[in-house]
């Protein structure tokens, strides 16, 4: 049983991204999605370069104001192998390009506008992820 | 404002934007692979902690695009650049399965893989690399048929 006090740091981290998300639509009146702003980036730079490449060093930098802020590096345990996290990086970048979102465009902007096709890809990656992880853990 | 100063504004509320998102992804303890598979394995000692975080976010993320249907334009561009096609279609799906089963694999997805990279860990930067990589092979890819 996970207590109450570690689940306050979920919520209110969740609550946290979903402000960024509402920031960077009420402001700039984007889509905070991390696969479309990446993958957009690695094509030919244009006039939206500046702000996704922003938004990007924002992300990486944040965690490190969170980790000073708490007085703790956070907690990061990878236990794939280097094939196996290769492998699983082309699968998230092709896969997040061809089917136009992540957890991020999909799940938190996609299912609070109630947009089917993010309903869709959420319950299809959800479905993909567990049951990835229940072969590996479970069948082989 | 010139177009230049525009742009400077715009890359200080992206910059706010995105290091809002990472302090949250951190808090959240999304930044942690070992407790993405966590919650994905059903059938083991399934931790439910990160539906607190999806949860947290699309409530919050959801009173935004209820805000921003009643508003002509966003703060700082000319129109609100939003996502209109309903057609699901395979591309989407397959798509979505692809990245559900990496997603399984390794624990990251591209959010917390970005995020995890200021700790300077090599496997999280080889998984942002090969993301990368994954990304650009979709250029080869044909456009969709309108």
């Amino acid at each position: 049983m996970i207590a109450w006090t570690e689940f306050a740091p979920a919520l209110a981290g969740g609550a946290l991204i979903g402000l960024a998300a509402a920031l960077l639509l009420l402001l700039l009146g984007r889509i905070a999605g991390i696969s479309g702003i990446a993958g957009a980036l690695l094509r030919r730079p244009d006039a939206d370069g500046a702000w996704r490449a922003a938004f990007l060093l924002g992300l990486v930098a944040g965690p490190l104001l969170e980790a000073w802020l708490a007085g703790r590096a956070p907690e990061i345990e990878i236990e794939a192998s280097v094939p196996t996290l290769i492998v699983a990086g082309l699968l998230v970048g092709f896969g997040t390009r061809l089917g136009s979102g992540c957890t991020s465009g999909h799940g938190v902007c996609g299912l609070a506008r109630l947009s089917p096709r993010s309903i869709a890809a959420v319950g299809v990656f959800m479905a993909a992820a567990i049951a990835t992880v229940f072969v590996g853990r479970h069948v082989l | 404002m010139t177009g230049a100063q525009a742009a400077i504004v715009k890359a200080a509320a992206a910059l706010l934007a995105g290091l809002v998102f990472g302090v949250g992804l951190a808090l959240s303890g999304m930044l942690n692979p070992a407790r993405v598979l966590g919650f994905l394995d059903l059938a083991g000692a399934w931790d439910p902690r990160l539906a607190f975080v999806l949860a947290g976010a699309v409530a919050v993320s959801a009173v935004s695009y209820a805000l921003a249907r009643h508003r002509p334009r966003p703060l700082l561009a000319s129109r609100f650049d939003i996502p209109t096609s309903r057609r699901i279609d395979a591309r989407l799906l397959l798509g979505a399965a692809l990245f559900g089963i990496g997603w399984g694999m390794a624990g990251f997805c591209p959010g917390p893989a970005f995020a995890s990279l200021a700790f300077g860990i090599g496997k999280s930067v080889l998984f942002v690399v090969a993301m990368l990589a994954g990304m650009a092979l979709f250029r080869l890819v044909p456009p969709p048929r309108p």
